[in-house]
Parts: structure tokens; sequence; C-alpha cells
């Protein structure tokens, strides 16, 4: 979340002070990202060395009230058609640990994917409870619940083609008659 | 909590011998009023064999079924259709209504088959229609409602009356996602109403609406969902971040 972007943008509406920013901002997040004062601050000083916003006085920060520049507008402007930086991809935590559990010898990488699987269900059901008990027209709210509840959506995605996929892998000779689950003798013991 | 609906080390074949299909195998499950459970799995888990056979539309090769109380399979063929008619409501994916009849007629049918008088039916369908916001659609038919009312309407259909069970088979078939939502909000409301319910999807955010999700994997029970924590902390790792 761009905090600096997120002021330019009510700022956008009109003149404000700080404390109504912060108001505004924790609002309009519907709470879920919470911004204390000396945030604020810091960002509009940030943007004020910037120059893309000004102040109409010179007394303590919470008298002052923020105004965006042209400069800002145009920043504001361009960062909202920026898209967000999607690659390289973030080095992703389950992806290597499922990689990682296709080497161990006996781990058994279906219930493992399953462990994921009924965790990421498990936070999604919070996201929607948070939903659930929302007034129906929070939309700001449903906007943020959404877009986590489609981001963790698409890790039971990827798990559930991962099952499809390791299910159709032929099955090595090593562990189609190993009924003892413990590696065998001539295998590298992993270290853990 | 009372249990509505109680499966046994249920377990379901298909065929025999070399060409035997096992399609569920020692299910064991309960679901009690007012609560909302999910059933998820990869296609040809038994998802659906699980739903016909908790709605007494197919038998079991083993095991109990009991719904409120009644073991299925000891119940006479026509106890078991008033069984179905009176306690257990159906929502089907391609929502099933009758094209020839209108919205209130879909919604009074179950009742009527079931021997309850026309007026008394229609007072019961419009109570069912209006806890689902659809009763200006009443003399209407379903051609002429959307996709998101159709689904409304046979929530309400499935509703309708005493009943206690519902059963729901991929509920939000091809809707968005936001009308999809919009279903599983309606389902819940249902089920807050007193209502068991089950809903098989394969969809997570459909899911994760549910009180408890089950997992299911060649036709059995595998995992399940324990009962989320409260909301509160996910905002207080939220703040954490």
């Amino acid at each position: 979340m761009s905090v600096p972007h997120a002021l330019l943008a009510l700022l956008s509406e009109g003149p404000k002070y700080g404390l109504r920013l912060q108001n505004e901002f924790e609002a309009r997040t519907g709470e879920v990202w919470p911004l204390n004062v000396g945030q604020v601050y810091t960002t509009l000083q940030r943007l004020e060395r910037d120059g893309l916003v000004e102040t109409d006085g010179d007394g303590e920060r919470s008298q002052k009230r923020y105004r965006i520049t042209a400069a800002g507008a145009q920043e504001l402007g361009e960062w909202l058609r920026t898209p967000p930086e999607l690659v390289p991809p973030p080095r992703d935590e389950l992806v290597i640990k499922v990689l990682v559990a296709l080497q161990v010898p006996g781990a058994d990488v279906q219930e493992i994917l399953q462990v994921h699987r009924r965790h990421v269900i498990e936070v999604m059901q919070r996201y929607t409870r948070i939903k659930a008990d929302a007034a129906q027209d929070d939309v700001p709210l449903a906007l943020i619940a959404d877009s986590e509840l489609f981001r963790l959506e698409s890790i039971v995605r990827w798990l559930d083609a991962a099952e499809v996929r390791l299910k159709q892998l032929p099955v090595p000779p090593a562990t189609a008659t190993a009924a003892d689950p413990r590696p065998e003798p001539t295998r590298t013991e992993v270290t853990r | 909590m009372t249990c509505v609906l109680e499966l046994r080390q249920v377990s379901k074949s298909y065929g025999s011998g070399a060409s035997e299909v096992q399609a569920l195998s020692a299910v064991d499950l309960s679901v009690d009023r007012g609560e909302l459970v999910a059933v998820m799995g990869p296609s040809g888990s038994g998802k659906s064999t699980l739903l016909t056979i908790a709605g007494a539309l197919e038998d079991a090769t083993s095991g109990q079924v009991l719904v409120d109380g009644v073991d299925v399979a000891t119940v006479s063929r026509s106890d078991r259709a008033r069984l179905r008619r009176r306690s257990i409501g159906f929502v089907f994916q391609d929502f099933n209504l009758l094209p020839g009849l209108t919205t209130l007629e879909n919604v009074t049918l179950p009742l009527e088959l079931d021997g309850v008088r026309s007026g008394s039916a229609r007072a019961i369908g419009m109570a069912a229609l209006e806890l689902l916001d659809v009763t200006e659609h009443a003399e209407r038919f379903p051609d002429e409602l959307s996709g998101g009312q159709r689904q409304r309407v046979a929530i309400a259909r499935a509703t309708v009356g005493e009943r206690g069970l519902v059963l729901a088979d991929e509920p939000t078939g091809a809707l968005d996602s936001v009308s999809g939502e919009a279903v599983m909000r309606l389902m819940r409301a249902t089920t807050r109403q007193g209502v068991a319910g089950v809903v098989v999807t394969h969809e997570a955010h459909l899911a994760s609406w549910a009180d408890r999700v089950v997992f299911l994997r060649d036709g059995r029970v595998v995992d399940e969902t324990i009962t989320p924590a409260g909301p509160e902390s996910l905002l207080a790792t939220a703040e954490r971040r």
C-alpha cells in the first residue's frame, strides 16, 4: 500500500489537516490498514519536500492544512496507471516447500499439500467472516477482503493443480515397492 | 445444537467385480442445525455422490444415513419420498426451475405435492420468497429472471416450509464471483434461521462462507477445517505488517 499516494488521493478532493487525513485513510480502507498520525506527518513532510503538496501556514504541524500541487496531481495520475511490480515473481516459500518435499524420501507430498490447503482455506474463512459481518454497502472493506481472498484462492488452485500433476507422475520404482515409509538404506539421509 | 444430518461409515460402490468403483469409503459426517458445511474435492472425489446419498436420492452400499434422527434405509419408499419433500431441499447448479411455472408455483410445488392446500401453500411460498427478497417476481416465469434472481428462487424452493436440511451442488453455477458470493450469503443466512446446509463446491472463495470445510479425496474424508478464529485476530495480523 502506497501511503504517499493514498494521501495525495485524499488531498485531491481538497485541502485537509493531517488528523483528518489519518481518519479518512482508515475509514476508506475499512480500518484494515491502520495508520498512525506520526506516519501521516512524516509522509506529508516528504511530499512537501518533493513539491507534491504545500501548506498554508508555518505553525504547529497539527495546525497546518495541506493542499495538493499540480505536480502532486500529475504524480497521482501517473501512479494510478503504473502497473505494480509483477515480475520477477517473489520467491514463494510454499512452492519451495513442495519442491523440497518431492526430494525428501518418504515425504507424503499429497498430505503436505492438504495441510497447506486447509490452512489457506481457514485464513480465507476469516476474511470471509469480515465480509459477512460488515455492512453490505461497505465497498472498500469488500474490495480489500476480495483482494486477499482471490490471492489466497490462487494458492489453493496451485495446490489443486500440483495434486493432479503429482498423481499423473509415474510411480518411481523406489516407492512402488516400499511399503515401509522409511528411506531406503542406500539413500542419503536428508539432514533436518 | 441438534444434528440434522448424520452419515455413519457410509460407503458407496457402483458395479461389481473388476469393474467395481468405490465412490465413497466409510464417510462420517454430521451437520447441525444452523451450520453450513462445504464439501470440497477434485472431480471424481465423491462430492456429488455424498450429496445424493445425504438427500436420500440414492442408497448407501453400507453404513447409515440419518436425517432428523431417522435412518433413511429403515423407512418405506413412500415415507422416504415424504422425507425428501418435507425435510430436504435441493439447490442445483443449473437451478432446475420448471419453465412453465411461475416463480411462486415453482416454490410451492413441493408443498402441493405433499398435499398442502393451495391457499396455505401460496402463503408459505410467499414467505420463502420474501426471505430471499424476490416477492416482486412471484408471478414471473423463470426465463424472465436474471441468473441471480433464478438462484434466489431455487434457494426459496429448497427452504420453503419446514425443511431442516438444504443440500446444494455447485449452487453458484456460472454466476460471476460477486453474484456467486450473494448466493453463499443467502445460504449462510438461511442456515442461520435454523437449517442445516451442505454445499458442494470446488471454489475456495465460496467454500470459505461455510462454518466448516470438509475435504474429500477418492471417496474418503481426509481432512476438515477447524472453527476459524475471530476476524479480530486477522486485523491484528494486518496491523503488525
